[in-house]
């Protein structure tokens, strides 16, 4: 059980009556890249949300079950969320950058966390953050210039700098390329690539191309339920389930 | 005819209008409302819109020419050289014309005796006082004459006024009923007819802060032809005499304004912090339950009448200063003589301002979207890492906005400072010396018996001028940074 990164089991989400998630048992492995797939509202924002306690600033939800990261239970009193996010970064479906330069938006999670002994070091972070998430081209000439002045996908680029830039042990990203064109999608799909060599990475997508394209697992739920877990090449070309085989056909979403 | 009964007239006009107008607008269509142009509501509203709107237009300027072209006419039979002697003997002649009103609606006097009264063999004070109105002096034969013509007029002039108003109403009223086809586009007219509805109104606002600024402005000069104007901006003292035997009076500004900026300093030193951080408190921390106390509970603060504040500074606040910072005080220091001094009223000018500045602040602080929160709190940094790197910079304009309007009603406060402060003008650095500021002197120049044309009292319109320009730049300021900081950041 401790070869696996984050471990859940029975998990249940309520939002006030709602029951959101209904009993979800899934390992995620380290140094893997795990696809959630579903139809829109099928859960997939929430389960990925519980993965680090984002569900908490949510007053009428609940979460239930036991969900571990490295043998710890997350859900634990003795657990500081604000530390869990630190390990466990998130990129949300809507980019939301701060009303900061870009510089010091990606020097956000740095400062706080004191990852730079110096200004020369926090540069570097910086750059090299922007680098992986495609914007570094685009942004070197203008990072002192506000994050909400960016395009939409230069945005969300931005908000996944931010993210790898804390240098998080698991990332979360909820539909990264939602908002991208297919060269930056590709940048981004390339740095997903590169961070599983020392992270795990849990992808939100509509896309089946791209889940087949980054993924190694492939996780598929329906209506709040997991619906079938596996490798991604079963998942797309041997589905057990008729509904996942319906889904990925375009017969269901 | 007496006002409300034109005004029911033309009102009754307009609803019979409205009937009729559907009714024929029906009709024309021969009962079928699909092929009429307009929805058949809309012919209604032009036939009552064009009787109400003209009509009542020529009502409302005849209601302001009226009394002036009278007054006009009659104050020539008065023949008075002095401006000041014609207005009061005009008062009384208003006075004794309406006295003769109340008589004749007593029947104490006929309308003909009235009318042809002699001040010569009647003793019209007397005969005024019996039925209650009370006349200042004896009435003179020219005051009863003047009394009497004015009376006619106004008698001629109000009938006219009815058969005027009414003639216009009735014209609109046919005018718009003989122009009702089925093809006739009344929806375009009663919209044009309400957008000019709602110009009126607007204009109402605008033409009054016009009216009020210029008076301002022509006072100010007025003022400043009696008094030199270097004196008084840039004098240092304010020492205004009463007596009127001129010359005497010293009536420089800057006491009075720097009174008014060590107050309103102070009152923001205490409620800017106090109302931020409970601000931040109520939209940040509070469960439900408590922000649902809590926020009403301070809304509440700010609905108390300044003069309560006052009673609280004079009251409360200013002996309990006074026994710590006054002679043999709980610190044995002796800063402080008396209870009214700059920090009373700027401690409790500051209480008055917290809601104003939690309450603003609240509200713009709750508008900065959840997403903002979430990207900072999935990074993971704390709430009041979160509060301070990311809300706060979001929200900054909104809170400097909040900041300079409680400044503004800092500036423009009065009833606690002249509890709370006391009134010797001073220069002074102590904020336990009495002070005062240029709205509480406006007061008081102006609630003593002193002529309304001495320096003395049109002063009071160069302080509300100065005062008025002084906030107005603050506002400019307000909207400047505002707008800068919107155009970085949105
Ligand atoms: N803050 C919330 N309050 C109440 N209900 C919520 C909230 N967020 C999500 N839900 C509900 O939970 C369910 C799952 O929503 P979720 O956002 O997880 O869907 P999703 O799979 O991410 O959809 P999409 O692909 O459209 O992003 C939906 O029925 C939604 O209405
Ligand atoms: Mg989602």
């Amino acid at each position: 059980m401790t070869d696996y990164k984050i471990s859940a089991k029975g998990v249940q989400v309520y939002y006030g009556d709602t029951h959101a998630i209904k009993d979800v048992d899934v390992d995620i492995e380290d140094k893997t890249v795990t696809a959630f797939i579903g139809p829109s509202g099928c859960g997939k924002s929430t389960f990925l949300r519980t993965l680090n306690r984002m569900n908490d600033t949510i007053d009428i939800c609940r979460v239930q079950g036991d969900i571990r990261i490295d043998g710890e239970d997350i859900y634990d009193s003795a657990v500081d969320p604000v530390q869990l996010r630190a390990k466990v970064g998130m990129v949300f479906q809507k980019p939301n950058p701060f009303p900061k330069s870009i510089y010091d938006n990606v020097a956000y999670g740095p400062k706080i966390h004191g990852l730079a002994r110096n200004k020369a070091e926090l540069d570097e972070i910086v750059e090299s953050s922007l680098r992986k998430a495609a914007l570094w081209t685009e942004a070197k000439d203008r990072l002192n210039a506000p994050g909400t002045g960016l395009s939409g996908g230069q945005q969300q680029r931005l908000c996944i700098a931010r993210a790898i830039a804390t240098a998080p042990e698991v990332l979360l990203m909820d539909e990264p390329c939602s908002a991208l064109d297919p060269i930056a999608t590709a940048q981004v799909e390339e740095l997903i690539d590169e961070l599983r060599q020392s992270f795990s990475v849990v992808i939100v997508t509509h896309s089946m191309q791209q889940a087949a394209r980054v993924s190694q697992k492939t996780a598929f739920f329906h209506l709040g339920n997991l619906v079938e877990y596996g490798e991604t090449d079963k998942i797309f070309t041997n589905p057990e389930d008729p509904r996942t085989e319906s889904y990925i056909s375009g017969r269901i979403g | 005819m007496s006002l409300i009964l034109i005004v029911s007239i033309v009102i009754a006009l307009a609803v019979i209008g409205y009937v009729l107008g559907v009714q024929r607008a029906v009709s024309s269509a021969d009962g079928d409302q699909r092929i009429l142009h307009s929805l058949k509501g809309y012919y209604g509203q032009n036939v009552a819109l064009t009787v109400l709107v003209p009509s009542l237009l020529v009502l409302a300027i005849w209601a302001i020419a009226q009394p002036l072209l009278i007054d006009q006419s009659v104050s020539g039979l008065l023949n008075l050289e002095d401006s000041r002697a014609q207005s009061l003997a005009m008062a009384d002649v208003r006075r004794v014309a309406e006295g003769l009103d109340t008589a004749i609606a007593q029947g104490a006097l006929t309308s003909d005796a009235a009318a042809n009264m002699d001040a010569e063999t009647t003793d019209v004070r007397d005969l005024l006082g019996d039925i209650g109105v009370a006349v200042g002096s004896d009435v003179t034969p020219e005051t009863l004459n003047a009394a009497q013509r004015y009376r006619g007029l106004s008698n001629t002039g109000s009938w006219a006024r009815g058969f005027v108003v009414l003639a216009i109403a009735l014209a609109g009223f046919a005018f718009a009923l003989s122009r009702i086809t089925k093809d006739f586009r009344a929806r375009n007219i009663v919209e044009r007819g309400v957008l000019v509805l709602l110009i009126a109104a607007a204009s109402v606002a605008v033409l009054t802060t016009i009216g009020i600024v210029l008076s301002l402005i022509f006072n100010t000069i007025n003022f400043l032809q009696a008094y030199p104007a270097a004196d008084f901006f840039f004098g240092t003292r304010w020492e205004p005499s009463f007596s009127g035997r001129g010359g005497s009076s010293e009536l420089g500004f800057l006491p009075l304004i720097w009174g008014t900026m060590f107050i309103s300093i102070i009152s923001l030193i205490v409620a800017v912090p106090l109302g931020l951080f409970s601000a931040i408190y109520l939209s940040e921390y509070a469960s439900p339950r408590v922000r649902s106390i809590a926020k009403p509970m301070l809304e509440i603060l700010a609905g108390i009448p300044t003069i309560v504040y006052g009673l609280f500074a004079l009251l409360t606040v200013g002996p309990l200063l006074v026994s710590a910072f006054g002679q043999g005080g709980f610190f044995g220091v002796d800063w402080m003589s008396g209870g009214t001094a700059a920090m009373t009223a700027g401690l409790v000018m500051g209480i008055m301002l917290i809601p104003f500045v939690s309450s603003l602040s609240d509200d713009i602080i709750n508008a900065v979207p959840q997403a903002m929160r979430d990207g900072s709190y999935g990074l993971g940094a704390t709430q009041s890492e979160t509060i301070r790197q990311v809300i706060i910079p979001a929200a900054l304009p909104g809170i400097v906005g909040a900041i300079l309007l409680a400044a503004s009603r800092a500036i423009g406060e009065t009833m606690i400072v002249v509890l709370g402060a006391g009134a010797a003008a001073s220069l002074s650095l102590n904020p336990f010396e009495a002070m005062t500021t240029v709205t509480a002197k406006i007061v008081s120049q102006l609630t003593g018996d002193g002529e309304f044309n001495s320096p003395e009292t049109m002063v009071a319109f160069a302080l509300g001028m100065t005062l008025f320009v002084i906030t107005l730049c603050l506002n400019v300021f307000a909207l400047y940074i505002v707008r800068k900081y919107r155009e970085q950041y949105d």
